[in-house]
């Protein structure tokens, strides 16, 4: 039975909203590989910051794990060939943020053996925690929970701070995305090889991996496997949405509050991503880069639900024709219901930040013939994790009061998660609005930066 | 007696604040040209920003400073502007008309919706939604943020979702090229009538599936061009305006008719050899 510590917490954080799950669908399927796709499509801008600068040129071979671009900066890392096979065309391929950005068209070898090609091994015992970083970044790891920020980057450590607790997510609190599930599930091993990584990196003295009550299972697996002595907990915290944002599972498990506008390391934390963690406990012993990830195809739409180890880069009009899909298809999500995107475009590819694929039908998506007033009903305050005022901002928006919004509603402290569009009855599009008015603050904001400078 | 010592009381105290409102008047009389009211007075007060001044008021006085001239405010009529010379004995320092250009053709009739948009009716909304659901990622999006925008009335979205530019309206304020999410608007002067009205960067026929009237990359209009007057950049023509640019030679090859000239008289030419588009009413959304 378990011989690391398992906790089972009563209290969470304050407000949130509780949106059906529909996990069951398919967290009791275990990982599949997913084939590879005739051509895999890969943007080289996929995570957050500088896009990664194409090394290989037209005509070029290249071999399964090979670099094909490299970071374009410090905020950037690399992209590894997910498959063995030909660059047969470097342009501008579509994104699913609605931009083009330059890159690679692979086309597959289908006789290759598709072995991983071998790098530079870190090994734990001997790295300096630089080398670690340097590590985590060559090996083109970004959050894979899905906001794709490079991982190197959040575990540095800035000058005259620490880091007493580093925190594990595995609170997955999206609807119907059991990816972090089936991981934690499937590869504790790397897992543990990760967090001893991170420890190191980050100096933390103790691991929290937090888990919601949803996936005992996964908590009681990874507890048995936590040998004694080692000062790694895993915590079970009530389900409730929006949990996995690393600002509420710190307040849920630690009871510490990140201050606005900064990070969890201001509270001593660093939070990462199950999924990455495993990432990393499973390519630094062998110097490998990422090349495949693990996506949670489901919804009402889809005929072959699951969890698949899909390549980078596998274009999602490939996707969708090897699971099937229903005929009444009327909108396809990537990431979960709550905070994905609604997909305008199928050729866009999977790409590292993509944890799940939710596919609706018509008859799913019913949407309200017509958005009321605000009656002031207080819902969404009632749901806001983070204590915002969404009906004030929602009216300020409204009226384009977008600087009064940031400077005294705390626009920016907003991380859409969408609860407050979730309750509201008049069904007034909050989030939307919201990430409209970020956009809109944040252009003004560089152009004044930019017209001070000159 | 209660009434006079009321009176003299308050008399008094009245004459003393009289007094010092006086001095204060005096002493801290702040001297500031008239000319600088009357010149405000005969500008249109519409406050755009366009002369590059915050509004109407500094832009008077920068008038009597003479660091500018009336030419700038492009709002004011010419006989507004004549008058404000007239005035301040300053030459008009006319210049050439400044219009507001959308670099797009690719309304509903002619460009595909890939996906349908359902949410906020604003282009700055949409784009935000995986780029919104045009099929060209370039294209307007046609819910009319630049119509809203303008202050002057001069753009309204015609039959086919697309913004059309009043050139006698149009003061070039600027204010449609900050609202559009797609960078679609450029201010240009009216004489620069060979235009591009396609912003897609991509090469090739296969943008033809998404709009009927885009730029292939095809390089005709260049190879055509008289001198270095074209020059294709990123997949697209761009005309080097410095260049003697009266002519309609390099938009007659053009298949698409992505190329233009934006005639005085005749609205949007075409070249000869361009496709005509007889549709009249919208494409439908997704690929047939």
């Amino acid at each position: 039975m378990a011989t690391g510590i398992l906790n089972f917490r009563k209290k969470s954080f304050k407000h949130g909203v509780h949106p059906p799950e529909h996990k069951s669908e398919t967290n009791g399927l275990p990982i599949r590989q997913f084939p590879f796709a005739p051509v895999i499509i890969l943007p080289m801008a996929q995570h957050i910051g500088a896009p990664a600068e194409i090394v290989v040129h037209e005509g070029q071979e290249v071999s399964r794990g090979q670099m094909l671009a490299k970071a374009g900066g410090y905020v950037s890392v690399p992209i590894h060939a997910p498959v063995s096979g030909v660059v047969r065309k470097i342009a501008n391929v579509p994104t699913i943020s609605g931009k083009m950005s330059p890159g690679i068209y692979l086309e597959a070898f289908p006789y290759s053996t598709q072995v991983v090609e071998e790098g530079m091994p870190i090994d734990l015992e001997t790295a300096t925690p630089d080398e670690i970083l340097k590590g985590i970044q060559d090996a083109g790891i970004v959050g894979l929970g899905g906001a794709a920020f490079p991982t190197h980057v959040k575990l540095k450590v800035p000058e005259g701070k620490h880091c007493d607790v580093l925190m594990i997510n595995g609170i997955e609190c999206e609807p119907y995305l059991t990816t972090d599930h089936r991981v934690m599930l499937e590869q504790g091993e790397d897992i543990l090889t990760g967090i001893k990584y991170l420890m190191k990196c980050t100096g933390a003295e103790r691991t929290i991996i937090g888990i919601e009550a949803n996936k005992k299972d996964a908590a009681e697996h990874l507890a048995s496997l936590i040998p004694e002595g080692d000062p790694v907990s895993v915590e079970v915290v009530p389900v409730k949405y929006p949990q996995g944002s690393e600002k509420m599972l710190i307040t849920a498990i630690l009871g510490r509050e990140v201050p606005s506008g900064g990070l969890p390391i201001d509270v001593h934390v660093v939070v990462v991503n199950v999924a990455t963690t495993a990432e990393i406990g499973r390519l630094l012993p062998h110097g490998r880069g990422i090349q495949e990830r693990v996506v949670t195809i489901t919804g009402p739409g889809v005929k072959k639900k699951g969890n698949y180890l899909i390549p980078i880069g596998t274009p999602l009009r490939f996707v969708l024709d090897e699971v099937g899909v229903d005929e009444k298809v009327s909108e396809v999500y990537m990431g979960g219901p709550m905070m994905g995107v609604a997909v305008s475009n199928l050729d866009i590819s999977i790409v590292k930040g993509t944890s799940g694929i939710v596919v609706f039908t018509e008859k799913e998506v019913k949407r309200p013939e017509k958005v009321y007033p605000c009656i002031k009903c207080g819902a969404c305050v009632e749901a806001c994790p983070l204590s915002l005022n969404p009906s004030q901002l929602g009216i300020l928006a409204k009226f384009e009061e977008y600087d009064t919004m940031a400077e005294e509603f705390n626009l920016l402290d907003c991380f859409e998660c969408g609860s407050c569009s979730y309750v509201c009855p008049s069904h007034i599009p909050l989030v939307q609005y919201f990430r409209l008015s970020k956009s809109i603050v944040r252009k003004r904001r560089a152009a004044k930066q930019n017209g001070g400078n000159a | 007696m209660t009434i006079l010592i009321a009176l003299a009381s308050l008399g008094s105290l009245t004459l003393v604040l009289a007094v010092m409102l006086i001095v204060a008047n005096k002493k801290l009389y702040v001297y500031e040209d008239p000319r600088i009211d009357n010149v405000e007075d005969m500008l249109p007060h519409a406050n755009c920003g366009a002369c590059g001044y915050p509004g109407c008021r500094p832009f008077a006085e920068a008038l009597v400073e003479g660091k500018v001239l009336p030419g700038k405010c492009t709002v004011s009529t010419e006989e507004g502007r004549e008058k404000i010379a007239h005035y301040l004995g300053v030459s008009l320092g006319a210049e050439e008309k400044i219009v507001a250009r959308l670099a797009c053709a690719g309304g509903s009739n002619v460009a595909i919706n890939r996906a349908e948009y359902k949410g906020i009716e604003s282009c700055s909304a949409a784009s935000l939604v995986s780029g919104g659901g045009k099929g060209c990622f370039w294209g307007c999006l046609g819910y009319g943020d630049c119509e809203i925008s303008c202050d002057f009335d001069a753009i309204t979205m015609n039959e086919n979702d697309l913004p059309v530019v009043d050139v006698d309206k149009c003061t070039a304020c600027g204010d449609c090229v900050e609202a559009c999410p797609k960078d679609l608007f450029s201010l240009q002067p009216v004489s620069h009538r060979l235009w591009v009205a396609c912003k897609n960067l991509e090469a090739g026929d296969e943008i033809l599936e998404e709009c009927q009237v885009a730029c292939t990359a095809c390089g005709r209009c260049a190879m055509d061009a008289p001198g270095n007057l074209i020059e294709m950049k990123n997949n697209l023509p761009v005309v080097n305006y410095r260049e003697d640019h009266r002519t309609q030679v390099p938009i007659q090859r053009c298949p698409t008719g992505a190329i233009v000239w934006l005639d005085d008289k005749l609205g949007v030419v075409k070249g000869k050899d361009s496709k005509k588009i007889i549709r009249k009413g919208k494409r439908k959304t997704g690929y047939s």
